[in-house]
């Protein structure tokens, strides 16, 4: 189990040093990183100057090291537009996100997982069909255009919820919701699926064979075999969550991360951009070492190297 | 079963297939349809897209590109102000909403198949060597492959587009270029199933050459999944091109009308003019769901254990 | 012997999308106590299905027991396992009648320890707690020859061979010291060398226990190890049954003349052409008027396509359907 870990930690570190290159390289791409980040209309002299600010004129192997050593104790430098240091202003947006992708991610299961269960458990029902309808819609609909329809709808016309900012309780709850929806779609058509699977297994007709309760079944076989791809899929969603809040957080004026990169993004800030976009994959990557502990606790098969 | 027609009787009693009836086939074929309904559907909707996007002219007679200032902002044709020489409407400039969300198929379906045919060729080769090769070169090349998916991919779609700069050819790019990965692990899989099973190692041993191998072999096992992969794949490109296109970061508006940029040119409308951003939104669900639909009924008829019992 | 099992006329039916499957056609027979019967069959033949019915493990949407009566002689009494209440049949499935199933690995499940799943089975039907349950366990684990079974309580079944864990399905399906014992195919899936330690094993159990056995295989080369009664099925219908050493002595169904004749022999004089029976199983779809296997038998006159062959006594304790009589060369007289 040790080794286990030990060998997942040391991936996310290759990982992370991977990020960190490749954040490095994307600036530089182009050639011209200064031109890249002043406007078209800046003169050849603003360019120099940034070039000589930004260290963009040493050689490639100085400008590395200098990056990776600040990476690493979390200097990105100083945000072009804000003129203060890139990750502080990351790190006040991140409760924002946080609160964003948790109630997303709360919604999706509470609403998802039950409606898979009981599609599973009964599949052709009404609630399956129902609930698979829905759940295909909730994953084909782009969610930047169904959060524009619901400011429209549940907040303007019915100004049930706030259309926009982080002001009162219940202004997370729409974009929470238009957030966690094609993940709840994903979870309803897995859990689904997962139980049809389990339930046809040779296991379970063993289990019957015993003469169990069906409420043994149900729960110490069918779901906790079910669990096993949960756990996966609701780890590694919840990391694209955090960092693919994007959309919803421009559409809903929320205060997170994702709204600071679209706005740097229109800044043309790099330094603000590799700086979320490193914490950003950070976060992901220590998700995915959580879910990867989760699952070998869940299935002893992983834990043990097989 | 020929010993059955030799020995047969009169008094066997068999459904021999002439006796049925044209209804009988009709119904047969109804059942089919029903039972395959998902696939139908999303047939249907996809094929309403290509139609679309080829015959574009022929369905709107109104240029995508025609500003007419005196008709900006008009409401679609059900409504008060509306006319039907703008079914859906106008955006701020004048320019029809409808043959801009007809035209718009185009893009999105240039940047659906281009994107995954790069996506497919590229995650091919590296899977399929990977895959092949085993030990330290694939576990280099899925290493890479790994960390590539490992990422907030939404991000670094952004970034790239960001540094890159907004343009039809980028888009196909980035998107052939970020989710080759995805078919490259598909692949690799695949291709490791396949040669761990016994079946090519007895082709080989039964004097088969590598050109038979592998367009006998291998590739007809890996079309199954690559195709149904490559659905899922197109139906995603279409929505991160309109994701793209929301931000600012697709082609520009003035350039050709996408989805995308038509989102984004609507959204500063949304509470006096909803339509601009609502029709290619519908538009966008429309064609996703179409493919997602397609992409679940390709997987269960590809799918060789399914094949089995689906009857 | 007393009977301890009494099949009368069990039909199975599985209503499908392509029609309606005639698994099972009528299968009647008897089950002594501390007796082992052989069920043997190619796929399709229904011997599975059989079993699976009258313990309420099939499937009930596509599958419905049309008809038919299994008495069973359980701890409290006379009881039809087909009239039974979903709660009363858990009492009997494994803890009255236990379960050998073919594949191992797949049978058991791969995220518990086997020696809950052990367990779990004593919990339920003695009452015993965990405690006592691990005792009992770990000495059924010795039982069934596993080594060290303190420490293989707490084992995967991943980390067993083959051989070994169908030796913890054994173990699951005696803990509870049933009546009989249904072993569907439990060595098909295991190395020939297993197979042999596995119905070794089998046989010690049996002896110890005074349990039934019902024993299905398509094997008949296993079935001389072990069985004492054999019936043969075929197209869903018993065809042949007989005490062991009158089947191979006298077969008086073609049917069973032709899978003897299909097992390589070591006593063979001269080289001998295997014989395959030619033709394919029938089509369960399809109900037929006439005996199903008149298709692909060598014997078959007009009579056998115009009913379906009745079991009749060809012999002591020996029944076989067919109108037909191989050693004396022509019908059979009624």
């Amino acid at each position: 189990m040790g080794r286990y870990f030990l060998s997942k930690l040391i991936q996310s570190l290759v990982l992370l040093f991977g990020v960190l290159f490749l954040v490095f390289m994307m600036v530089r791409v182009t050639g011209d990183p200064a031109a890249l980040m002043l406007s078209r209309e800046a003169s050849p002299e603003q360019l120099e100057a940034l070039r000589e600010e930004m260290g963009f004129n040493d050689p490639a192997l100085v400008q590395f090291k200098r990056f990776m050593s600040g990476a690493i104790l979390g200097d990105f430098g100083n945000s072009l537009h804000f003129k203060t240091p890139a990750l502080p202003l990351v790190l006040e947006r991140l409760p924002a996100t946080v609160q964003l992708a948790s109630v997303g991610l709360l919604m999706a299961i509470i609403i998802g997982i039950p409606i898979g269960l009981v599609g599973g458990f009964t599949p052709g029902s009404v609630v399956d069909s129902v609930g698979r309808f829905v759940a295909l819609i909730g994953q084909s609909v782009p969610n930047f255009w169904l959060g524009l329809m619901m400011i429209i709808f549940f907040g303007v016309r019915l100004g049930w919820f706030p259309t926009f900012g982080r002001d009162s309780w219940n202004s997370v709850v729409m974009p929470a919701f238009v957030l966690g929806l094609p993940v709840m779609g994903q979870l309803v058509r897995l859990t689904r699926s997962a139980v049809l699977e389990i339930r046809g297994e040779d296991f379970i007709r063993t289990a019957h064979s015993k003469g169990l309760e069906p409420r043994t079944i149900y729960l110490k076989h069918v779901l906790r075999n079910v669990s096993i791809p949960l756990v996966s899929v609701i780890g590694v969603q919840f990391g694209y969550m955090l960092g693919g809040s994007i959309y919803i957080e421009a559409i809903f004026s929320w205060p997170g991360m994702g709204g600071l990169l679209e706005q740097s993004i229109g800044w043309r800030d790099f330094p603000l951009i590799q700086a979320i976009a490193v914490f950003t994959s950070l976060i992901v990557l220590l998700l995915n070492l959580l879910t990867d502990l989760a699952y070998s606790i869940i299935d002893p098969r992983i834990r043990y190297g097989r | 079963m020929a010993d059955k027609e030799t020995k047969s009787h009169q008094t066997i009693d068999s459904l021999l297939d002439t006796e049925k009836t044209f209804k009988d086939r009709v119904a047969y074929f109804g059942r089919f349809l029903w039972r395959d309904r998902g696939g139908v559907i999303g047939l249907t909707v996809f094929l309403i897209v290509v139609f679309a996007a080829v015959f574009a002219p022929l369905i709107t007679n109104q240029s995508p590109f025609d500003q007419d200032l005196r008709s900006g902002k008009l409401p679609p044709a059900w409504k008060e102000e509306g006319t039907w020489e703008h079914p859906f409407g106008t955006d701020s400039l004048g320019k029809d909403i409808f043959s801009r969300v007809i035209y718009g198929t185009r893009v999105s379906l240039m940047v659906g198949l281009f994107g995954v045919l790069i996506a497919s060729i590229l995650g091919l080769l590296i899977g399929a060597i990977a895959g092949y090769a085993g030990g330290r070169l694939d576990a280099a090349i899925m290493g890479g492959v790994n960390l590539i998916l490992s990422l907030p991919y939404l991000l670094f779609v952004v970034f790239i587009a960001t540094v890159l700069g907004r343009s039809l050819l980028n888009v196909i790019l980035i998107f052939g270029i970020t989710d080759a990965p995805i078919f490259a692990r598909v692949t690799r899989g695949e291709v490791m199933r396949i040669r761990e099973s016994g079946y090519v190692e007895s082709a080989i041993s039964a004097g088969a050459r590598w050109p038979t191998i592998i367009f006998g072999h291998i590739i007809p096992n890996l079309l199954g999944p690559l195709i149904t992969l490559a659905t899922f794949e197109m139906s995603a490109m279409i929505f991160y091109e309109a994701g793209l296109g929301f931000l600012g970061l697709s082609v520009p508006p003035n350039e050709y009308p996408t989805w995308g940029n038509m989102l984004a040119a609507g959204r500063k409308y949304m509470t006096s003019y909803p339509w601009m951003a609502s029709f290619p939104g519908l538009a966008i669900m429309f064609t996703s769901l179409g493919m997602n639909l397609l992409g679940d009924w390709l997987r269960d008829v590809l799918d060789p254990r399914m094949r089995r019992s689906r009857k | 012997m007393a009977i301890i099992l009494q099949v009368k006329d069990l039909v199975t039916k599985f209503y499908t999308l392509d029609g309606v499957v005639n698994a099972v056609n009528g299968v009647s027979f008897e089950l002594n106590e501390g007796e082992t019967l052989a069920i043997v069959g190619e796929s399709g033949s229904g011997k599975s299905v059989t079993m699976m019915s009258l313990l309420g493990l099939i499937p009930m949407p596509p599958g419905k027991i049309e008809s038919g009566s299994a008495s069973f002689n359980s701890e409290v009494g006379l009881c039809d396992l087909l009239q039974l209440s979903p709660e009363e049949m858990r009492e009997i499935r494994g803890g009255q009648i236990g379960f050998v199933f073919q594949d191992p690995i797949s049978t058991l499940n791969p995220i518990l320890t086997i020696g809950e799943q052990i367990s779990e089975t004593l919990i339920r039907h003695k009452g015993l707690s965990k405690e006592q349950a691990r005792e009992q366990t770990i000495k059924l684990l010795s039982q069934v020859g596993i080594p060290d079974p303190e420490l293989r309580y707490k084992a995967y079944p991943f980390q067993f061979s083959g051989g070994m864990r169908q030796r913890v399905v054994i173990a699951i399906a005696i803990a509870c010291t049933p009546k009989i014992i249904i072993a569907d195919e439990p060595t098909t899936a295991l190395d020939v060398t297993v197979q042999a330690q596995i119905i070794e094993l089998f046989k010690e159990l049996r002896d110890a226990l005074g349990v039934a056995v019902i024993w299905i295989t398509h094997d008949l080369g296993v079935v001389a190890g072990i069985a004492e009664r054999v019936l043969v099925m075929y197209g869903g219908r018993p065809v042949e049954i007989a005490q062991v050493a009158d089947l191979y002595k006298s077969p008086k169904h073609p049917y069973t003349l032709g899978l003897l004749g299909a097992l390589p022999s070591l006593e063979a004089k001269e080289s001998k052409r295997l014989v395959s029976i030619k033709g394919t199983p029938p089509d369960l779809l399809i109900p037929l008027k006439h005996c199903p296997f008149a298709w692909r038998c060598d014997y078959a006159f007009d009579r056998c396509w115009e009913e379906i062959p009745p079991l009749i006594s060809v012999g002591d304790k020996h029944q076989a359907a067919c109108f037909f009589d191989i050693e004396e060369g022509g019908p059979h007289h009624d």
